[in-house]
Order: structure tokens, then C-alpha cells, then sequence
């Protein structure tokens, strides 16, 4: 174990583009045929969306991914707290980060503060993750 | 409160939705990871599902012609409510055991609460939903509670 966490740590923070035929694969993965994800005349003139609107749970994803990306072998994500708040749109790039908020060496459970924010700096999603490093 | 919750809506609360029993497959693990930009070797691979894979595995697959016009599924566990608006909601879920190819995991969703607010803009409704998550032995593998405002 090297990741030497200490509360106020930021983690390496992690692009994502939000690409038309990934949001295309996501939502067929899922079985997702919500409109507003790949009709753009019933997302903008129907919805009044600006574009397509990227996944909800997809972002909720990337809050994961960055923190489990920094744990890597070293131990695993126990849980997590988070609300979609703004929307993002196809063609937009996000980044996902965080910071440790608490760290107890002894049980190596971990907290850390998440975020999604677009290139506006508006938060997308925040959230809480929870995780146990490894003895 | 301007009593928007009858009592036939009140009524729900504790609704139970049929258990699903999916099975893991590791091509539904590569898809979701390819999906979600994932890089981590062992997803790609899909020697280990990533979180939140449980959505995937459970996400309904309801026949076309029962999607509604905006494409989406009808969830059945709801009751009809008298402001249909979704806002932002919230997810708080709890991971417990790691999910491999060839599991067999069985979730069961619950309508655990229906309750009302008064927001800024006008009444709002809240209702929370979750889904517990469990192998063939009974074990606890994931729990997700979803909280909806409706406007």
C-alpha cells in the first residue's frame, strides 16, 4: 500500500469528453431508450435541452471511477452519497476529482469529498465516497 | 403542506416489486466498462464488475411497445403521483462484496417512503425507493437507496 492518504489530500482529477456514440453504447448497455440521450430534435424542441443530455448515472460513474482509478490494488470503494444537480450535454468535457476528508490509518477507512464540474466550474454531481484501504 | 398525498397514495408505501435474479456474464462486465470510459485493466478484462455495475445488470428490460413516448420505462412500483416534474434526487449506496462473472444476484426494490414539502416554488413530493442486491447464498452484495423530488 504507497497511497499515503492525508485528510486534504485532492486526488487526481480525470477528464471525461462526453462523446455521442460512448452515450449511445452506455444507454444501450443499460437499456436506457430515454430520448433525450441520442433524439436531438426531441431533446431541444421538445425537452428545451440545449443538446443531449449525458447519462445521470454516467456521471454518477465517473465520481466513482476517480477515486477507484487513485485506490487502484489498494483497497476498494465501500459506498457512496450523490445527487445529479446540473445537467451536461454531448460534446461538453467534465472533470471528475476529490479530496480526503477522513482517513483512520487504523481501520483504513477513507472518505473523500467528489465532484463532477463542467468548464464552467458549475458542479454536475457532488458526492461522498467511503472506502477501506487494504491492511 | 397543501395535503397533495392521499391516502390511496399513502397506501404504497411498502410496495414491493418482483425480485429480478440476473446472472453476471463477463462480455455485460467489458460492455459497461468500455461504456463508461473506464481504463482499469481487471473491467476491461471483466475479471471483477466496477461499481455501480448493479445498475446495468438491473436496469429494466421492458418490450418496446410498453416504453413510454419519451422512451422511457414505466415504473411499476410507483404510484401515480399528482406532480409528475422530476427534479434532481439522490443515491446513497452501500457496497458489500465484490461482483464476479458467473454470480447470480437477485434484487428486490422496495417503496420505503412517500412524504411532502413545501419548497420555494411550490409543493414538492419526495419518495424514496431501495433496491437490496443478494447472492444465491442470501448475502448482502449491494443496498441503494434513491431519493426523487417531484415538482
Amino acid at each position: 500500500m504507497s497511497l499515503a492518504p492525508s485528510v486534504g489530500l485532492a486526488i487526481p482529477e480525470r477528464q471525461h469528453l462526453c462523446e455521442v456514440v460512448q452515450q449511445m453504447l452506455y444507454n444501450a448497455s443499460l437499456w436506457n431508450g430515454h430520448r433525450i440521450h441520442f433524439d436531438m430534435p426531441y431533446a431541444t424542441e421538445v425537452e428545451g435541452y440545449s443538446g443531449l443530455v449525458v447519462a445521470g448515472p454516467l456521471i454518477g460513474d465517473w465520481l466513482h471511477q476517480v477515486v477507484d482509478e487513485w485506490l487502484g490494488d489498494a483497497g476498494m470503494i465501500t459506498g457512496i452519497e450523490y445527487s445529479n444537480r446540473v445537467a451536461a450535454f454531448v460534446g461538453e468535457t467534465v472533470t471528475a476529482g476529490g479530496t480526503v476528508t477522513a482517513y483512520d490509518p487504523e481501520s483504513g477507512e477513507i472518505r473523500l469529498e467528489v465532484y463532477v464540474k463542467n468548464d464552467r466550474d458549475e458542479v454536475l454531481a457532488p458526492g461522498v465516497v467511503t472506502a477501506r484501504l487494504d491492511p | 403542506m397543501t395535503g397533495l398525498l392521499t391516502e390511496e397514495i399513502l397506501s404504497c408505501i411498502g410496495r414491493q416489486s418482483d425480485p429480478q435474479r440476473e446472472i453476471v456474464t463477463r462480455r455485460d462486465i467489458r460492455k459497461y466498462a468500455i461504456a463508461t470510459d473506464n481504463r482499469q485493466a481487471k473491467y476491461l478484462a471483466g475479471d471483477v464488475a466496477p461499481p455501480l455495475f448493479h445498475l446495468h445488470l438491473f436496469w429494466d428490460v421492458v418490450p418496446l411497445s410498453e416504453l413510454s413516448p419519451d422512451g422511457v420505462s414505466i415504473d411499476t412500483l410507483l404510484p401515480r403521483f399528482p406532480l409528475e416534474k422530476a427534479m434532481a434526487g439522490g443515491l446513497d449506496i452501500t457496497y458489500h462484496k465484490p461482483i464476479k462473472p458467473g454470480d447470480w444476484l437477485t434484487a428486490a426494490r422496495t417503496l420505503t417512503d412517500i412524504y411532502e414539502k413545501s419548497g420555494r416554488s411550490g409543493p414538492l413530493i419526495f419518495y424514496e425507493v431501495l433496491m437490496e442486491v443478494r447472492n444465491d447464498e442470501g448475502a448482502l452484495v449491494v443496498s441503494e437507496r434513491t431519493t426523487r423530488i417531484l415538482r
